[in-house]
């Protein structure tokens, strides 16, 4: 589509939270700018798309990606993870800045941009590390960070473990009004662990991580928050100890957030049973009593946004005993479908639950998407929010197949996915 | 000895575990292996039983018992058996692991004893391969020869103890609880055969959620855990324990959990003495309970480790005994 040309989506039920609107309606792009929403007038050369049928979203936007590249091309490229996110109708990706090297440093989050504008169907916002090298020692350039295009600092993949670091990390990122998003799990309760600690790790003889590892970090951290006034948000919070502790936050009025991920709401460490290495990331796959309490938390507006920890991983890596596998499982091809098992299972509305994977996240990132407004870039999903089907690692769109909702039957298909009102997906 | 065999319920193509091992079948593996014992007390101990089949035996970690066990059962059948010890860092052997697994099995051997530090370890080498495997040990997880043995030796002392069958037996298994397939697999398999397990040892040493997870009683004082007891099990503690904060010094862990004679008298008057080897003296036995030959049955368990692995070669190697 040319710039100047203009395309309307006509007839679909157009859920857009940011904008209060949760009714049948057309949307009219032009120059891959959403222009009108409603009953608009049509031009006379305007392509249309007939969205009779199915839900008109903002395109989805995962503030938990990891891309692998640069230095892990084996696993997943640019190209490849954000050919993942379109087939989910994910139009908006942080980048977690684990890549060798290591984002931090304002030339490598140059790198990551210019790749992703050469190879990338969806938008890509890189994370910058908090501290150099991953270490947790020395803070990185934040200021110039920034500048280069990051959209929040995170040390994810490992946690920031000093708080002497954590403390100053809170506080000098304040100048920059930056979000520090904590990989929380204390090291020393880790401490070689490699699945949730519970009767199934007891069972399967498996070494286990308790969930106080989790919840004793945002604990400190949200002291610390309290000691600096810094922008705190806990990544991947997977225990009801932890969302407790950002619920009171939240309630002394703290900066406090956090995101959950599907898989996490959606399964519990049963799923290990038979040394599943597909069922193997951090924080592990927790309890029924953790997962019903993520529940909870999403009902009550604790939780902030929904979030995948995409996670690629070559097959090598995952094909060996379960200690020694890679930790991680790819989630953007099965984000929507899951996450709509809150609004099927009665926890939450569509819009809601939309909110948590657009509207909200965008404004955690301070990032110019996740809502239908007049003058925002054209990013959309379309799906059919009932259509049935059952998730294939086999037929997955990306490079990896790590998924550990293989065989999982789910409701919610996307069937088009726009950016900069291009279409990037379509199915079939 | 062939009605027994004729009987049996024996239809697995691996044996990784005891989870799913139900009473009639471990009977029917204990009447086999009962069988098989006269053959290790004739003057040529060696039977046609097995030959012309092959069997490998797959060490990633250190053992002398289990290994020389398997490899004398195979061999008193005349099994051609190969042993491969493989030293192991257990860190990043997975390719290297599945590889020499696929080697072997284009080698086509009938039946592969794998023992392996990884939990998990022989499950995951059974879903990929084609290759019948025994675990001899993974990691922390199982080790169900060793509660198939250990089941044996209680079976053949039942009538000592005035008892018909394991229902209502008290065993304590006493130790390093959170470490040993030799507690996951026995609780398995006593528990399958009607007995009563209690856990016995300090609260670092138990697995998370223990009672929940092994349907058992558990006791942190080692004179409450083994009063009236029928069974005393103990287990090795690894010396390396220290280092991880589990305990602190060998001295007290022997003091308020070691085996000695006076605590062995809280246990029911016929109880017998249970370790899967090796043994730490000082450490979590007496030797004055160890060597007691009226209550140590220590011994029994490594001749029975012999015919019990005999019987479980025996299975897994003829399919046709296994119909």
């Amino acid at each position: 589509m040319g710039s100047g040309q203009s395309l309307l989506i006509r007839g679909g039920r157009v859920v857009d939270p940011a904008n209060q609107r949760d009714e049948t309606a057309d949307v009219l792009i032009e120059g891959g700018i959403i222009r009108a929403v409603g009953r608009p007038e049509i031009p006379s050369d305007c392509r249309i798309i007939d969205a009779d049928g199915l839900v008109v979203a903002p395109g989805l936007v995962d503030m938990h990606v990891h891309l692998r590249e640069p230095g892990y091309e084996y696993k997943g490229t640019i190209a490849s993870g954000t050919r993942s996110a379109a087939a989910g109708g994910v139009t908006s990706v942080a980048a977690m800045p684990n890549t060798k090297p290591v984002t931090d440093d304002p030339s490598v989050v140059g790198h990551v941009l210019d790749k992703a504008r050469v190879g990338g169907i969806v938008n890509v916002y890189p994370v910058g590390a908090i501290t150099k090298g991953l270490l947790g020692v020395e803070l990185t350039e934040f200021g110039l960070m920034l500048e280069a295009g990051c959209v929040a600092f995170s040390d994810d993949g490992t946690t920031v473990a000093d708080s002497g670091v954590m403390r100053r990390a809170l506080d000098y990122a304040r100048a920059f009004g930056a979000l520090i998003i904590q990989h929380a799990e204390d090291p020393s309760l880790v401490s070689g662990g490699c699945m949730n600690e519970g009767v199934t790790s007891s069972r399967l003889g498996l070494p286990g991580i308790p969930a106080e590892s989790e919840s004793i970090m945002v604990d400190r951290d949200i002291r610390l928050v309290q000691l600096t006034g810094g922008r705190y948000h806990v990544a991947h919070l997977s225990t009801a100890g932890a969302l407790e502790a950002v619920a009171g936050a939240q309630a002394k009025g703290l900066s406090v957030t956090c995101e959950v991920a599907p898989h996490h709401f959606s399964l519990t460490d049963e799923a290990v049973n038979g040394y599943d290495t597909y069922a193997k990331m951090a924080p592990p796959l927790r309890s029924e009593f953790d997962r019903k309490a993520l529940l909870e938390g999403i009902a009550r507006g604790t939780v902030s946004a929904i979030a995948t920890d995409h996670a690629p991983h070559d097959e090598d890596s995952k094909k060996v005993e379960f200690c020694c596998a890679a930790n991680g499982v790819v989630g953007l091809e099965t984000l929507l479908p899951v996450s709509l098992e809150l609004v099927f299972g009665g926890i939450i509305t569509l819009p809601q639950c939309i909110a948590l994977m657009t509207c909200k996240p965008a404004k955690l990132l301070g990032i110019h998407c996740g809502a239908l407004t007049p003058g925002f870039p054209a990013d959309l999903v379309l799906f059919d929010m009932m259509e049935m089907w059952q998730v294939d690692s086999g037929r997955l769109h990306g490079s990896a197949r790590n998924t550990p909702f293989h065989g999982r039957k789910v409701r919610g298909r996307v069937k088009k996915t726009l950016v900069a009102g291009k279409i990037v997906f379509e199915e079939g | 000895m062939v009605e027994m065999m004729k009987s049996n319920l024996w239809n697995r193509k691996h044996l990784l575990s005891m989870r799913d091992i139900g009473r009639a079948e471990i009977l029917s593996i204990l009447d086999t292996a009962a069988s098989f014992r006269e053959v290790n007390h004739r003057d040529i101990k060696k039977v046609p039983t097995l030959r012309g089949k092959t069997i490998i035996n797959l060490f990633y970690e250190n053992s002398t018992r289990t290994r020389t066990s398997f490899e004398l059962a195979g061999k008193r059948m005349s099994a051609d058996v190969i042993n491969m010890s493989v030293a192991s860092s257990s860190v990043k052997k997975g390719e290297t692991l599945i590889d020499t697994l696929a080697t072997l099995q284009a080698m086509n051997p009938d039946v592969v004893v794998v023992r392996h530090s990884e939990s998990g370890a022989q499950e995951f080498l059974a879903r990929h391969l084609n290759a019948a495997i025994i675990n001899a040990g993974d990691g922390r997880h199982a080790h169900p020869t060793q509660a198939l043995l250990d089941i044996l030796t209680i079976h053949d002392h039942l009538p000592i103890m005035g008892r018909e069958g394991f229902e209502g037996l008290k065993v304590a298994i006493c130790g390093d609880i959170l470490h040993s397939r030799v507690a996951r697999s026995n609780v398995q398999g006593l528990t399958t055969m009607g007995a009563e397990v209690r856990f016995v040892g300090p609260p670092t040493l138990m697995p998370a959620r223990v009672e929940e997870a092994f349907n058992v009683k558990v006791f942190h004082r080692m004179e409450e855990g083994i009063a009236g007891v029928n069974v005393v099990m103990m287990l090795r503690l690894q010396q390396e324990r220290m280092a991880k904060a589990y305990v602190p010094s060998i001295r007290e862990y022997f003091h308020y959990w070691g085996l000695t004679r006076k605590r062995l008298a809280l246990a029911s008057e016929t109880a017998i003495v249970m370790h899967p080897g090796p043994m730490n003296r000082g450490v979590e036995i007496a030797s004055e309970v160890a060597d007691d030959l009226e209550r140590s049955v220590i011994l029994e368990q490594v001749a029975n480790g012999l015919a019990v692995r005999m019987a479980v070669l025996y299975r897994l190697c003829t399919p046709q005994s296994r119909s």
